[in-house]
């Protein structure tokens, strides 16, 4: 496939493998900040074929992660009542609740339908003028310009059974609280591409500065990774701390400057809770004022009880990177993709996910020891 | 394969619809059978009109039943009619058998168009026809509007076992190889391609088929060689692999490279983030076959029917017990599991 395959040529990984080998001269810890990113090192194997010295540390980057459970039951609350459909992306539905996920939600009657696209839910709700169309808008800045698209859109054609229930955070906010952690050593940093691609590269400057750590904008492909972290190491090597754009094919210094603009048009900064980490400030979207009435969690009145997360559940710590999905007591036992029992297990990007499917290959000697 | 044109003509009903007295036993239902279905399946079993069919068997049998309620009922390469007899036929088929009969019953939701459930009879005609399969008993239900979705069917079939069949997944060994039959991952892409929201340039077609005869020639010329045979249906070809890996405590490597998957099928696949070796398929299967004779089976494939994209993708190993390793496009490996829940639902 043009523009895919060039980006898995086994050759050229092979090369930067090698060059990784020639300059690497002792210990890096370096996180990539995307789930997309750890999706893509884990099944392509390559975390098994770069030089042990350097440690990819699965960083916060996975919106289906980092819903705070809360909104996950406020959705699912949202669900079961009798005149909603609730719209979401696939991956949500799994996602435990405090009680429930929505996919156990629907098996009991309500009414959930996945989409791919925002928009369809605005369709949907113009076709079904006696339903409330809610759609869950969860995401990184790349997810953030459709739903607030899908506002402005409703908000023209003068719907009034549309809205959103958003869970929009920003990946700024989250390197810097990943920095700001004592216990994280983490020494530099994949930004994630198609967060770039929207947003550009302005807002990552002033983290290079202040913490004085390397960043490189880097795409997903494994030439892609590879070549981010070659860069990383370079510097790492020579001491330098700067900003680089691995993904600059697709990625514009100013990003995309329309979807910046639609972005704003609808939406306004705020505090967010994150789940496992706790509320970073300034770290996600709302919609703004203008648009309240869009605003599923202004629109209705939701009903909730206590929310607790569970007390064995490490996922705070995994997605700061302090720890590895395999240091947890949990992993693959209690806590499973089919029984999550916290978030980095549930969406196929999230780190415990990822490690659960795609890794620990067990010789035969550890199998016969069972 | 085209959606099949209503080129026979309805018999003339008095309905548009299917109602519920359709489904009562009476009048309509019979009605309906005469007309519609007796008549179109015609044959000296289902002519007496049992409850029951009664066929000759001599030796082992193989047996399955699966029921279908794919939707949407009409999808590019196929319906749920052709699906319902290609998916038991097939079925049969992989136990090494010889497919002869297969029953057929419909729960149908009231409101179904007339010119929809003929067209849908049509195609089941016809796939009987090219598999040689012959239906000797059914079944009609309806159901409230709102109680189903159009139409759903079961189909069991029956058929005698090939003499020189002998598949079992304990005859799986270290060093035999895995053949695929075709290209992967079309079925379910193909369904997805219609469901709501989604439209791609290029139209992906189902790949559902009957592979009984493929099947049957095989066996008459490699017999046990063939070790096990099985169509990855739900959970593609990754879940039969692992399934193999589990039950026989045997490794399984794959190389991605050498797995057949269609252009487009694969730009889909990539586009909405599934894995093409979890996708469902209709008119697969998955050979497990000797060493010494892979490669003139896969020679011999590549000339039958629905098997001329046949590709052997890796082998059985005694390392890594209980786990399928897939060597990646870029030389890596990672370790392929279940699929847990449903990467797509209702897709057959």
């Amino acid at each position: 496939m043009k523009y895919l395959s060039e980006y898995r040529d086994p050759h050229m990984v092979k090369e930067y493998i090698e060059e990784l080998n020639q300059i690497v001269t002792r210990q890096w810890k370096i996180m990539e900040v995307c789930g997309g990113q750890t999706h893509s090192l884990v099944r392509n194997g390559l975390l098994e074929m770069m030089p042990s010295q350097i440690e990819m540390i699965h960083g916060p980057g996975c919106p289906v992660c980092v819903t705070p459970l809360g909104l996950i039951d406020k959705a699912i609350y949202l669900a079961e009542q009798d005149n909603v459909i609730l719209c979401s992306f696939g991956d949500m539905l799994r996602v435990p609740g405090s009680e429930k996920s929505l996919l156990q939600a629907k098996a009991e009657g309500a009414e959930v339908r996945i989409l791919y696209s925002p928009l369809e839910a605005v369709k949907l709700a113009k076709e079904t003028p006696e339903k409330e169309i809610v759609f869950f808008a969860v995401g990184f800045e790349t997810t953030a310009p459709a739903n607030a698209l899908s506002v402005i859109h409703a908000d023209r054609l003068g719907l009034k059974n549309y809205s959103i229930l958003t869970a929009h955070v920003l990946v700024p906010p989250a390197i810097e609280a990943v920095m700001q952690d004592e216990e994280s050593h983490i020494q530099g940093f994949l930004a994630a591409g198609h967060v770039c691609t929207i947003m550009g590269m302005q807002e990552y400057y002033p983290l290079v500065d202040k913490y004085k750590i390397p960043i490189v904008v880097t795409g997903f492909e494994p030439v892609d990774l590879l070549q981010g972290i070659l860069m990383l190491v370079r510097q790492l090597e020579t001491g330098r701390t700067e900003l680089e754009n691995q993904y600059s094919r697709v990625v514009r210094e100013n990003g995309n400057p329309k979807a910046i603009e639609t972005i704003l048009q609808a939406f306004e900064i705020t505090d967010r809770e994150w789940r496992g980490i706790g509320t970073i400030p300034e770290s996600g979207y709302q919609l703004r004022e203008n648009y309240a009435s869009y605003d599923a969690n202004r629109k209705f009145d939701i009903q909730q009880g206590e929310v607790s997360e569970s007390e064995i559940c490490i996922a705070g710590e995994i997605l700061k990177g302090i720890k590895k999905p395999k240091a947890c007591s949990a992993f693959g036992k209690e806590c499973t993709p089919e029984h999550p029992l916290g978030a980095p297990m549930v969406s196929s990007e999230g780190a415990c996910a990822a490690y659960y499917h795609f890794s620990a290959i067990t010789s035969s000697e550890s199998i016969a020891s069972k | 394969m085209t959606r099949m044109s209503l080129n026979c003509p309805m018999p003339q009903m008095n309905y548009d619809i299917i109602t519920l007295g359709h489904g009562s036993g009476g009048l309509l239902t019979n009605r309906l059978l005469d007309q519609m279905i007796f008549d179109l399946f015609s044959n000296p079993i289902l002519d007496e009109r049992h409850d029951g069919a009664v066929i000759q068997a001599n030796g082992p049998i193989a047996f399955s039943t699966d029921s279908f309620v794919v939707s949407p009922i009409f999808f590019p390469g196929g319906n749920i009619g052709d699906l319902a007899v290609n998916g038991t036929v097939n079925d049969v088929a992989m136990c090494g058998a010889i497919p002869q009969y297969i029953s057929l019953s419909f729960i149908i939701e009231e409101g179904l168009k007339m010119t929809e459930f003929w067209e849908i009879l049509l195609s089941i005609k016809h796939t009987c026809d090219a598999a040689g399969v012959q239906v000797v008993t059914g079944d009609t239900k309806v159901v409230d509007k709102g109680k189903g979705d159009k139409i759903f069917i079961n189909t069991t079939g029956i058929g005698a076992m090939h003499p020189k069949a002998n598949i079992h997944i304990q005859n799986v060994q270290s060093g035999d190889k895995i053949i695929v039959s075709g290209h992967v991952a079309s079925h379910g892409m193909a369904i997805m391609s219609v469901r709501e929201g989604l439209s791609f340039e290029t139209e992906i077609e189902s790949d559902t088929a009957y592979l009984n005869h493929t099947i049957k020639t095989l066996l008459d010329e490699f017999g046990t060689d063939i070790h096990l045979l099985r169509d990855p249906t739900r959970g593609g070809v990754s879940t039969v692999l692992t399934e193999i890996a589990k039950v026989r405590s045997l490794g399984v490597e794959i190389i991605e490279n050498n797995i057949p998957i269609l252009k487009q099928v694969n730009a889909a696949c990539e586009l909405l983030g599934l894995d093409p070796l979890y996708v469902a398929n209709e008119g697969l299967f998955v050979a497990i076959v000797s060493n010494d004779q892979a490669e003139s089976f896969l020679h011999r494939l590549r000339q039958l029917e629905f098997g001329e994209h046949a590709a052997m993708i890796g082998e059985v190993v005694s390392d890594h017990p209980g786990q399928v390793l897939l060597k990646s496009a870029i030389g890596g490996r990672r370790v392929l599991n279940m699929l847990v829940g449903d990467q797509l639902p209702r897709i057959c």
